[in-house]
């Protein structure tokens, strides 16, 4: 039992730590989870959402979000909104892994076309998407053409043939932060991640077919709203980063940080991983703009990896991909620092969000989103763990409060040593065979630590979601093959 | 026991402990237990390439950190792994200063089974401390 004695229940799936639980804190921390959720939640949340609740500048509530657990810094499902006049921005707030993010794309396949070619399938995605430690990407740039990518994202992937005006439109912001100047990039950061585009990486990062039969369908109008028609439709979902890239961003960053946080600017804080600078420094500026690149290096990199899945797709079923149906549901990012206008007491105010393991998720009418989904609210993609399933789910009105944001994935309950201990590789590869769903990887042992034994329930993280009114349920998704990075 | 891994610190990412009698031992102690999250088999890795290694810092424990940065840094930049080989610490004017060599090769998928990425080091309970007899240090890795 972690469950700190403080901790309040506000309602049935909103629980709460007050500003007299830890010195420092500005705010109160709030946690959207089930009564179950909440006892399996590791000791680490509760210090580390408290953490966050006592950043300079930080406004009406530190939250986690139902899939949250221990990371560094912030929580995994942590959301933080800061004052941008008087907060400060974190790294460690963001994560290392900087747009580490979801996409979904359609087909017009059903499972039953898919099936007899699924090892062809997967394999051949296998073989065309580098994958693993260290992988290098298939777009060769010269050091100089990767500045453009980091600067402009999903544009430069559009210029380049890798993407169509429709893709953009379905990605957060366009697939482009506005303000990322490559100047506020380190050598080392160039030097490590352009070769590294087009690249799906390593740990939790995948590609996946997955199927939406008809009884896993929740809200059939948002599902056809949002591309699901046909029974057994087949989609492909993918989960990656910025790679090295933007690693070595959030690296340099973070360093920069612990130098001047308290010798500058005075401020002190429980946990180093936490390293801030006033937004409006010099140094959070820098920070904000070299993030940004790092975004739309993870923007570019999934849209060129998509590029790929088409092209196989195209090979393996011989028709064009506007044939197949290929179009995007949606593209998410998870760790992300943006600055957004939320409703306040007084009208419309700019927050400085904070996302880290957590998706953006707005409900219906919101500014930005695309006009397709102004009445059904954001597509939000959840990657549940590769044997159980994913969600898409849509924003509701009602996630205001937390800043229209919900979780981003099921959240690991064993810690990735344990289990290797517990699971062998190719066991669960064979398994997994057994039970439908074909996969293939690199690693075994990173295999092993990705079981589906090691997260959270994923129906009851997303039910939480949508009982704490942060996104409504559209239809469960249930992989039947898998490349693991 | 020259490293251990912890199951108990941030279940999402990959923590240890190392212990060494000297500074030096412990460097490289920490670097087995950074680079075996990435590969099982350090004895897989051939000395074939060699890569100059210089660092200044302000602490002792900064200087462990941009340390196991480096390795992390070469196997995205050069897909190569590897291991320290000379390692000479030296005070600076400021702190603390390491000048040595790594040794290794490129990843090659046929002879190295690649486990899992390390993204960083974190900062979480990051720390090097000298005890008594000799030092330790606890480490958070991000992958």
């Amino acid at each position: 039992m972690t469950v700190p004695a403080a901790l309040k229940r506000i309602s049935a799936n909103i629980w709460e730590l007050p500003v007299s639980y830890k010195e420092g804190m500005l705010v109160p921390a709030r946690i959207f989870a089930t009564e179950k959720l909440i006892q399996e939640m590791d000791a680490g949340v509760f210090e580390q959402v408290s953490n966050v609740a006592t950043l300079p500048g930080i406004q009406r509530y530190a939250y986690c979000m139902p899939d949250g657990h221990w990371g560094y810094g912030f929580p995994i499902g942590g959301v933080a909104a800061m004052d941008p006049g008087t907060g400060v921005i974190s790294p460690g707030g963001i994560g290392f892994d900087i747009n580490c993010g979801m996409r979904l794309v359609l087909t017009n396949l059903t499972a039953d076309q898919v099936r007899p070619k699924l090892h062809q399938l997967i394999d051949r995605l296998f073989a065309r998407i580098p994958t693993g430690v260290g992988c290098h990407g298939f777009v060769k740039l010269k050091q100089d053409d990767f500045r453009s990518v980091v600067q402009q994202g999903s544009r430069w992937c559009l210029k380049q043939g890798f993407a169509t005006q429709d893709d953009l439109l379905m990605t957060e912001e366009g697939g482009c932060f506005p303000g990322a100047d490559a100047s506020h990039i380190s050598e080392k950061a160039i030097e490590r991640g352009y070769n590294q585009l087009g690249t799906l990486g390593s740990g939790n990062h995948y590609c996946e077919i997955q199927v939406a039969k008809p009884e896993n369908i929740w809200d059939a109008e948002r599902a056809e709203a949002f591309g699901l028609t046909v029974p057994n439709q087949v989609v492909v979902m993918f989960h990656c980063g910025s790679r090295g890239f933007g690693h070595q961003v959030a690296t340099d960053y973070l360093k920069l940080f612990l130098s001047v946080m308290g010798r500058k600017y005075g401020i002190r804080l429980v946990d180093r991983e936490l390293a801030c600078a006033p937004f409006h420094s010099p140094e959070g500026q820098a920070y904000f703009s070299a993030m940004k690149c790092a975004v739309n290096m993870a923007f570019a990199n999934r849209q060129v990896i998509l590029h790929r899945i088409r092209e196989v797709f195209s090979d393996l079923f011989q028709a064009s991909p506007d044939d197949l149906g290929m179009r995007m549901v949606y593209d998410v990012a998870h760790n992300t620092a943006k600055l957004e206008k939320h409703k306040a007491n007084s009208g419309q105010k700019e927050f400085l969000i904070h996302r880290k393991g957590s998706t953006r998720a707005f409900g219906p009418g919101t500014p930005g989103l695309p006009e397709c989904y102004q009445n059904t609210g954001q597509p939000v993609i959840i990657g549940g763990s590769m044997e159980t399933g994913s969600y898409l789910l849509s924003g509701m009105s009602s996630g205001a409060d937390a800043f229209f944001t919900t979780a981003h994935g099921s959240g690991r309950t064993m810690s990735r040593h344990q289990a290797k201990k517990s699971f062998r590789g190719d066991k669960l590869q064979r398994d997994m065979e057994a039970r439908g769903i074909y996969v293939r990887t690199d690693s075994f042992g990173g295999l092993a630590e990705e079981a589906g034994d090691a997260y959270k329930d994923i129906d009851e993280v997303v039910e939480a979601t949508e009982l704490a009114g942060l996104s409504k349920r559209v239809a469960r998704l249930v992989p039947i093959g898998n490349i693991k990075g | 026991m020259p490293f251990e891994y912890r199951g108990d610190i941030a279940n999402a990412d990959v923590a240890f402990n190392a212990w060494a009698d000297t500074l030096e031992e412990l460097f490289r102690e920490a670097a087995r237990a950074t680079m075996r999250v990435m590969i099982d088999d350090l004895a897989a890795i051939r000395a074939t390439q060699t890569v100059e290694l210089q660092l200044d810092q302000e602490s002792e424990e900064m200087l462990l950190f941009d340390f196991l940065s480096e390795l992390i840094f070469y196997k995205d930049a050069r897909r190569q792994l590897l291991l320290p080989a000379q390692l000479a610490f030296y005070k600076t004017d400021t702190g603390f200063g390491l000048k040595g060599t790594l040794q290794g090769e490129e990843i090659d998928m046929a002879r190295h089974e690649m486990s899992t990425d390390v993204k960083a080091v974190t900062m979480l309970r990051f720390s090097l401390a000298r005890l008594a007899e000799g030092w330790r240090a606890t480490v958070v890795l991000d992958v």
